[in-house]
């Protein structure tokens, strides 16, 4: 099978579902980019001065033309209202957001518009509309340009979340999203564009509410999502070296929410460490936490564990943000502290 | 006079439904059986009518939370529409929206709209999908003199000139967002102005006459289906009734709304301008049909059931 970088294998699930279904069109800030540029004119008619802003998108705009992939003002309450607007009439648009903390700027849009369609409208309007965006602190990007705010849009009724950690899960799941009836916030960490792995050639879906185990184990369940994957397998595998097993359960999507799927790896190992980017408080891990105790408080042989940033805007400087970050060494020595007990 | 008198008549109709569907509902509203809010759009007539008989089923319209009008001159059954403002199973959303949010895609009804300027930027969207499938629909999009100071509002222009979509922003100035009058709020005090700021036509029309609402929005609408881009319209009106329906409008002056009524009446205003094509009794006899058609949709949605319990679970996603 090949190997590809998660941003590879986005562009390839784009690709791959502009040319099967001509209804599905790119709407963002620089998706293409150069527009009006100051270079000769027989340049600008040719380039992609970026391709979304990391370069995701870069190539589409060559392959599929101006029709299909909309450059747009720096305006995110018209670019997601267009695009709700357009999902409801027929289109299948796939807005980009740059940087997931912009959803501040328009999230009316989706809070209060594409999520309450159906309900509002007693099930007669369908939006399929995907919203990219990029989360993750890492890069010194400060507090605009680090947050992961999954927590938020899945507390909202009408939306599905999507957060993908893997090349293979990215390249399913966009694919999913984008034929899904419903909005879809599709969240992809800046840290992991650059991660490679095997991606199969032709179009696959996976289901969204489905999580993956990409650790099997006995004595304690680390339930991680997105970057935070990467670091809990890390843990696991050291830790195994000792004789400690740990299964590492990614949800991949935030909602739906794979219930079952958490809550039968707790049930087989009683012990629960939650690792979460979003928020120290109302996040992802108190609702998981929340599910467990609530479910499976018979099978903790232990309180559960949640490992957040703290209740603090994401710092600039790079000891500070990792300070900030949840880190290998702490999700370690919770899974220590876990065994002794 | 570019109309046919069958077209004529079909515009006092519309006209008539809506006037007869909001003074019932001022009347009903003090029963205490319509739950919730309810915003009139009495006085208005003109504006939803003389833009809507320009469009075609395939076309798309965004609107307001004061909406009904809008939704009747799209071509919304009256019958659903009340069934909805009671919270009826039989209603267009089947209970779950309300005044505020009916809604009929069939119809190219995009919505009724809670949030003030919530619609262009949806409308764009519809807009989009016509320029997409080159099928030659056009989106209108309704905003008051309030949504026009909405940041939300001023994106959608920018983007409807820069994308050149075929878009027609209404802009009703019935002078209140709310109990604040728009020489307070409106800064600048022009509306088409600024909309001619984001590099589209903008023209301002008397909104209480039927005939200069429809012209302008004739030219602008032939100019997007053309590809001529988007087109903003400001339409002075005026509003009899509250803000919604348990304003006691501190704000108005002393006789005001009577005033209105005798010298601003859009359907008065029809009345006279047509009166070499078309008789009273013709439009007698639209009003007695009209008079039975809105006692018919509230007797039935009075009787009819609200939805069951079990149904605050459904239609929340299309799959979950």
């Amino acid at each position: 099978m090949a190997i590809k970088t998660y941003r590879e294998a986005v562009k390839e699930a784009l690709a791959q579902e502009m040319e099967r279904d001509e209804r599905v069109v790119l709407i963002g800030e620089d998706v293409r980019g150069g527009q009006a540029g100051t270079a000769s004119p027989e340049k600008l008619a040719t380039i992609e001065a970026f391709g979304g802003v990391l370069g995701v998108t870069k190539g589409l705009w060559t392959q599929f033309g101006s029709s299909r992939v909309i450059d747009t003002p720096i305006t995110e309450s018209a670019i997601v209202g267009m695009a709700a607007g357009a999902a409801m009439t027929g289109l299948r648009p796939v807005a980009e957001l740059m940087f997931m903390d912009f959803f501040g700027v328009c999230y009316d849009m989706i809070y209060n518009q594409a999520a309450k369609f159906r309900y509002m409208f007693g099930g007669k309007a369908k939006t399929p509309l995907v919203m990219r965006g990029m989360i993750g602190a890492g890069f010194s990007a400060a507090a605009q340009h680090s947050q992961s705010p999954y927590n938020i849009f899945g507390s909202t009724p009408g939306v599905k979340v999507v957060v993908p950690s893997s090349p293979y899960d990215v390249k399913g799941l966009l694919i999913q999203s984008i034929r899904d009836e419903d909005p879809v916030i599709f969240c992809e960490h800046k840290a992991l564009y650059e991660l490679k792995g095997e991606v199969p050639e032709h179009a696959y879906t996976i289901p969204l509410g489905v999580a993956n185990y990409t650790r099997e184990g006995t004595d304690v369940t680390i339930i991680a999502l997105s970057a935070m994957v990467h670091k809990a397998n890390a843990v696991a595998d050291k830790l195994l070296k000792e004789g400690i097993s740990v299964e590492v359960v990614d949800p991949r999507t935030v909602s739906p929410l794979d219930e079952e799927g958490i809550l039968e790896s707790v049930a087989s190992t009683g012990r629960v460490v939650i690792v979460d980017e979003s928020s120290a408080r109302f996040g992802f891990a108190h609702d998981v936490a929340a599910l467990i105790a609530s479910q499976a408080f018979h099978h903790l042989k232990a309180p559960i564990v949640l490992i957040t940033p703290p209740h603090t805007p994401v710092p600039f400087s790079p000891p500070l943000e990792q300070a900030w970050i949840p880190s290998v060494e702490r999700i370690e020595a919770a899974v220590r502290k876990l065994m002794e007990a | 006079m570019s109309l046919t008198k069958p077209e004529l008549l079909q515009a006092y109709r519309k006209m008539y439904e809506i006037r007869a569907f909001e003074e019932r509902l001022h009347l009903e509203n003090t029963g205490g059986d319509i739950p919730g809010f309810i915003h009139l759009y009495t006085g208005e007539e003109a504006i939803a009518v003389g833009v809507c008989e320009n469009l075609t089923p395939q076309d798309y319209i965004g609107s307001t939370h004061r909406g009904h009008g809008h939704c009747i001159a799209k071509g919304c059954d009256i019958r659903g529409m009340m069934a909805e403002i009671f919270g009826k199973e039989t209603g267009l959303c089947r209970g779950k929206g309300g005044s505020m949010h009916i809604a009929d895609l069939e119809q190219g009804m995009l919505g009724a709209n809670a949030i003030v300027g919530g619609a262009p930027p949806l409308v764009i969207g519809a807009s989009l999908t016509a320029k997409t499938l080159g099928n030659k629909g056009v989106g209108v999009s309704f905003t008051g003199d309030g949504g026009s100071n909405q940041g939300l509002v001023f994106e959608a222009m920018n983007m409807a000139v820069v994308l050149q979509l075929p878009t027609i922003f209404i802009f009703e100035n019935n002078g209140f967002g709310e109990a604040t009058g728009h020489d307070y709020a409106v800064g600048g005090r022009n509306i088409t102005r600024r909309a001619e700021g984001f590099g589209m036509p903008a023209v301002r029309v008397d909104g209480v006459d039927f005939f200069a609402v429809y012209e302008a929005v004739k030219e602008a609408v032939q100019r997007a289906r053309e590809g001529g881009g988007p087109t903003a319209i400001e339409a002075m009106a005026y509003r009899w009734h509250g803000h919604f329906e348990g304003d006691p409008m501190l704000y108005r002056a002393e006789g005001e709304v009577e005033r209105l009524r005798a010298e601003k009446d859009p359907l008065k205003i029809f009345r006279s301008k047509t009166r070499k094509q078309l008789s009273d009794a013709e439009l007698d006899a639209i009003e007695t049909e009209v008079n039975a058609l809105v006692d018919e949709a509230v007797s039935k949605a009075k009787a009819d059931p609200y939805p069951p319990a079990e149904n605050v679970l459904t239609d929340v996603y299309a799959s979950y």
